[in-house]
């Protein structure tokens, strides 16, 4: 068991272009660490640099007190599951799950044991003997998660494994990784683009930007209070509304017909601020902080509706209980708790509030 | 819809199918009666499309005794060295492009590319058009009339290398590094994963090479001399003397029956592992 540590890890290619720009964090021992942003952020290349199958530009990455910058893939102890499940096609799911533990020379009734333990902790005994092609998309996923449990590795590495399972399935499958994760106590380190997934399944999350980490914390941390706009309206769904505004003298901020009424803060009057509001903490009819908003547009989702509206030039989404708004064209008042506020520096992105 | 036609439209492609078969099948089948008659039949122009009785006879003088004319050798020991060499050509193409197809798709090294395109260019330069410096260092390699002699000129080949590379380009990345992580190095990799799924491309490439190889004519024309070196292709040429009488007929159409064979039962063989190719997309 051992957790791992990134420092200052960078990865330029060839060519000069910067995927991942100074890379700093540290998974505990037993922890799930989820990595999450956009395609291109350069969460996959990080894992990849943590399996070894990628080339560290600069900086370290060590697992327990071990540096493995310069160990082979294989020497780092660690297990990988493949986004396309990486079988090999020409061995049954026996031999590949046999096969790490075949070229670590392990003796073959230990293999034997080892991979039939795997198998039926994954429920996947009466497979054995077929081949991957003859498998469906979740009985493959099982199998490569049992090529990686069976060897019992320090470290856990995902790389975006459910994204090729129907929406059904994959939430089956995210329990059941968390599940088994915690009950073998290995570190995980995990990564997808599902924010879903990345709130449910994480310990520690990280939100990762354009090569660089947006921040760094729990789920609840970085859904109560994202540090940058850009976590803001990538976590959550329907993602936070940003609102323009402007510090008044009273204290409080305008934004159109809006006057949001904000804990202490340290602006000067006259200055722009972006105000955010997520759709789900926006009440109908409360007084705190009420704004009226025409309603353009209503979408049912069933136990709750969503309202689109606009205040202040900028699109504004509420999430009510379903049967609150009977049809779109009325001006309504909605509210927020002042608590539930958001404030960002439009000129950073930051979070000031 | 296309079920649903006139009759003469449904039996218009079996009319053209037939012609086809026929136009092929026929020569096959008169050299086929041919090498059953006796040489007398044949040579009074009387040759009918019947088979005559002197099958037994003719196929077991060609394959132990020979003819009786310019080549006197027995046409077993023929097909020998003709099945040596295509055996030791395909063979030989089959490993030596695997290898370097693997080098150039797996390794990075320096003119990566330059080494494929070489390997490429030489796709213009069969043995035809380098033959004369081919025969030069042959020649002076001492494998004139040697096995060697007649195989390895023909064994550097660049469409082996482009088929094999062409196969591993669409193995995905994903099976090289999950073999990396199991702890398979390069070898392993190639030995456990690569080989097993290029089975069915080899059998492909084994079956056109080897066919390539039992039809070479002049290359093995060039380079052997000696009767007992002589492939069953060049036997069949010398035992159609021009001086019309004395052709041994029945025997030269026996030669060409058995010269088909080889290449027919291979086909046969690996066909079974083509169909398995197309069927069990394996990756």
């Amino acid at each position: 068991m051992a957790g791992v540590t990134l420092n200052t890890v960078r990865k330029t290619y060839q060519g000069g272009v910067e995927a991942v720009k100074g890379v700093s964090f540290a998974v505990p021992d037993g922890a799930f660490c989820v990595l999450v942003g956009p395609s291109g952020c350069g969460k996959s290349t990080l894992l990849r640099m943590v399996a070894g199958l990628e080339r560290i530009t600069s900086g370290e990455i060590a697992i327990g007190d071990r540096i493995v910058n310069e160990i082979e893939p294989a020497e780092r102890d660690i297990a990988m599951v493949f986004q396309n499940y990486a079988l090999y096609p020409h061995m049954s799911v026996y031999d590949n799950i046999a096969y790490g533990l075949k070229n670590r020379k392990t003796p073959k009734d230990e293999i034997d044991r080892r991979v039939r333990e795997a198998a039926k902790i994954l429920a996947i005994e009466p497979l054995l003997d077929r081949k991957p092609r003859q498998l469906s998309g979740g009985q493959r996923q099982r199998v490569a998660m049992g090529r990686a449990i069976v060897r019992k590795p320090q470290v856990f590495l995902f790389d975006e494994p459910l994204s090729n399972l129907d929406a059904k399935l994959r939430v089956q499958m995210r329990v059941e990784i968390k599940k088994l994760q915690k009950a073998f106590g290995i570190t995980a380190i995990y990564v997808t683009h599902d924010q879903v997934e990345a709130m449910t399944m994480s310990d520690i999350l990280v939100v990762m930007n354009g090569g660089e980490v947006e921040q760094i914390g729990t789920p609840s941390e970085i859904y109560r209070h994202p540090a940058t706009r850009f976590v803001a309206t990538f976590i959550g769904s329907p993602p936070m509304n940003l609102i323009p505004g402007e510090m008044m003298a009273d204290g409080h901020v305008r934004a159109g017909e809006a006057q949001f009424r904000l804990p202490p803060h340290p602006f000067a009057p006259g200055r722009a601020v972006e105000v955010g509001l997520r759709p789900e903490d926006i009440v109908l009819g409360q007084s705190e902080n009420a704004f009226p908003l025409k309603v353009d547009f209503l979408e049912e989702l069933g136990a709750t509706q969503l309202v689109y509206g606009r205040l202040n030039g900028a699109q504004l989404i509420a999430q009510v209980p379903s049967g609150s708004v009977a049809e779109a064209g009325g001006t309504l008042s909605f509210g927020i708790a002042a608590e539930r506020l958001h404030i960002f520096d439009p000129a950073t992105g930051r979070r000031a509030v | 819809m296309v079920e649903n036609r006139h009759w003469f439209f449904r039996l218009l492609p079996h009319v053209v199918l037939s012609i086809g078969v026929f136009i092929v099948a026929f020569p096959v089948y008169v050299a086929f009666v041919g090498s059953t008659l006796d040489a007398a039949t044949i040579a009074n122009g009387q040759m009918g499309l019947i088979p005559g009785s002197h099958m037994f006879e003719n196929y077991y003088r060609t394959l132990f005794v020979g003819t009786a004319g310019t080549t006197r050798q027995p046409v077993l020991a023929m097909m020998l060295n003709s099945f040596v060499m295509a055996v030791t050509i395909a063979g030989g193409k089959i490993i030596i492009s695997i290898l370097s197809a693997y080098a150039v798709v797996y390794y990075h090294f320096p003119f990566r590319m330059a080494a494929f395109w070489l390997i490429f260019v030489t796709l213009m330069l069969p043995v035809e058009v380098r033959i004369y410096p081919t025969y030069k260092i042959v020649a002076d390699l001492g494998m004139l009339d040697t096995y060697a002699g007649l195989a390895v000129p023909l064994i550097a080949s660049a469409t082996g290398t482009l088929l094999f590379r062409q196969f591993f380009m669409t193995i995905p990345d994903e099976l090289m590094e999950a073999s990396q992580i199991d702890g398979a190095g390069p070898v392993r990799f190639f030995i456990d994963t690569v080989l097993p799924l290029s089975i069915t491309t080899i059998a492909a490439l084994f079956v056109i090479q080897f066919i390539y190889g039992w039809n070479q004519y002049l290359w093995p024309l060039l380079i052997t001399t000696r009767d007992s070196m002589q492939t069953i292709v060049i036997g069949i040429k010398k035992m159609i003397v021009t001086q019309d009488a004395l052709t041994e007929w029945q025997l030269a159409m026996t030669t060409a029956v058995l010269a088909m064979l080889p290449p027919v039962a291979v086909v046969i063989l690996m066909q079974k592992l083509f169909v398995r190719g197309l069927v069990e997309t394996e990756k």
